[in-house]
């Protein structure tokens, strides 16, 4: 079976995982079209990152299925560096490498993994770091960067592999308030420009303006989705409806 | 002209040296004068250096292979590698020396020279030394790559992971180079303490510094004093070169702005 654009690019079937004893996901199903930019929000312990990396096969799940651009992402022969050269992702910590310039954060993966010509891996990278708006600091080390800076060199670091999707998860939860508009700004110019972007996060503001559906997770199970219009107005759950009034 | 007063100075101390073996007769620096002690010195700090760094240099590999072997999946390789650093790092080195060479050196193939009777074992004692020695201290070189590996986030890991490098690449282009920060002082006092093992080798007549110390004292036991000292001051010196040069190699190192 081939992939086509008409199909969902990330598609999540009755996902179920535990760690042990604890189980973390509860059926989770959603779909994610082409283009497409979903914010996954709710309490601190509802898994909403175990989901996000879950797609990208950080951790296994148990029951169910993902899939990615029509390929089984818990396949056992999968091939995990097709999966990943299709998701990128951006972590919370940025988990930026310590030992390497922010350009070589950004070229190590083209050039070692998909053993791209490295001058023109570097022509790319600077461009990327134009991109986030980091020129100047390519010879930066991530011990030198402000941690909006450290970020936006880690989505740089993504977009160099190309993929099709980003997954961002609580990328600027770690930031100042001041840094995290930085961050933000060059997500919703990447959402702009068409890619496919499933964020998990606790900016409402952010998810409302962006987002093109919202998911509302909370312990384990998806409680409600929705357009954001109709999810912040109208949201008819009530465990929806107590986080949100909560946070706004 | 210039080599003749080089030559000339030479003389001269070996006149000095000649003159206070005679006036202080337990102070004969007879290595300072006689060629065949000083040929015996030369090429015994000769053997102790190439024995150090060859050791050096397999011990560091064999740390940097167990400690990957450590992170496998498979249980064999795992409980191979702990038996392994089980059996050297809790017996003596000496020991594990003249085990090599006495018994192992036994089952070794051997080789008949050009004259059809003779015969040489493929490996030497020489090559036993460093066998046994790479051996023992790789035994302590995993743990300390291990610890140093463990100091680095598993989330950098899986960073590199989702960017699809493979374990290997992850292993050698972001666990090593951060875990090798990590585990250099260690690492270092360990490659020190290399150095000094070497001595041991003496036990199964690898030609280096304190084999042939003992036995020029042993021929000129008025050479005694001078030898020993010549023995501690080379020693302080070689480790002091190594200790040098692993510093540098820790400052060149330093990440602008990591982990201060």
């Amino acid at each position: 079976m081939t992939w086509t654009s008409d199909q969902p690019i990330v598609s999540l079937k009755g996902v179920h995982k535990s760690f042990g004893e604890l189980e973390v996901l509860k059926g989770i199903s959603l779909d994610v079209m082409k283009g497409e930019v979903i914010c996954i929000i709710g309490p601190s312990g509802s898994g909403k990152s175990t989901l996000i990396r879950c797609i990208n096969g950080l951790n296994e799940i148990q029951k169910g299925s993902i899939t990615v651009e029509g390929q089984e992402v818990h396949d056992p022969h999968l091939d995990k560096l097709e999966l990943r050269k299709k998701v990128g992702m951006v972590f919370q910590q940025y988990n930026l490498f310590p030992h390497k310039t922010a350009i070589e954060n950004v070229m190590m993966a083209p050039v070692l993994v998909l053993r791209q010509n490295k001058a023109e891996v570097e022509t790319r990278a600077r461009r990327l770091m134009a991109k986030v708006r980091l020129e100047g600091k390519e010879n930066s080390y991530p011990g030198e960067l402000s941690g909006g800076q450290q970020q936006r060199v880690a989505i740089a670091r993504s977009l160099a592999m190309n993929p099709d999707v980003m997954l961002f998860d609580e990328v600027t939860a770690a930031l100042d308030p001041e840094t995290v508009k930085e961050v933000l700004i060059t997500i919703r110019e990447l959402a702009e420009e068409g890619m496919t972007c499933i964020l998990v996060t606790h900016e409402m503001g952010f998810a409302r303006e962006v987002a093109d559906h919202i998911y509302f997770t909370d312990r384990g199970v998806i409680v409600e989705h929705g357009p954001p219009g109709t999810f912040f107005n109208e949201a008819s759950d009530p465990r929806t409806r107590e986080f949100l009034s909560q946070i706004l | 002209m210039r080599a003749g007063a080089i030559l000339n100075a030479f003389a001269l101390m070996e006149d000095f040296f000649r003159q206070l073996a005679d006036d202080a007769p337990r102070w004969n620096f007879i290595w300072m004068y006689d060629d065949r002690q000083q040929g015996k010195v030369l090429s015994g700090l000769w053997m102790t250096v190439k024995l150090s760094i060859l050791c050096l240099l397999f011990s560091v590999a064999i740390g940097l292979v167990g400690a990957w072997l450590q992170g496998a999946r498979s249980v064999i390789a795992r409980t191979f590698v702990q038996g392994y650093i089980q059996f050297f790092r809790n017996t003596p080195p000496l020991v594990q020396l003249l085990f090599f060479y006495f018994a192992l050196g036994q089952f070794t193939p051997v080789v008949t020279g050009d004259d059809g009777w003779t015969v040489e074992p493929v490996i030497s004692n020489v090559g036993w030394a460093v066998v046994s020695l790479s051996f023992f201290a790789g035994a302590f070189n995993v743990e300390i790559f291990r610890a140093g590996i463990e100091a680095v986030p598993e989330s950098t890991v899986e960073a590199s992971e989702s960017l699809g490098f493979t374990r290997l690449q992850t292993y050698v282009y972001v666990v090593l180079p951060l875990a090798f920060r990590v585990c250099l002082p260690a690492l270092n006092n360990n490659l020190v303490n290399l150095v000094k093992t070497t001595t041991q080798a003496y036990a199964i007549a690898v030609p280096e510094l304190l084999y042939h110390s003992v036995s020029i004292w042993n021929d000129y036991p008025s050479a005694q004093y001078p030898t020993m000292l010549l023995v501690f001051v080379s020693y302080i010196v070689l480790v002091a070169i190594l200790v040098f040069g692993m510093t540098k190699w820790e400052s060149s190192m330093k990440i602008p702005g990591y982990g201060t």
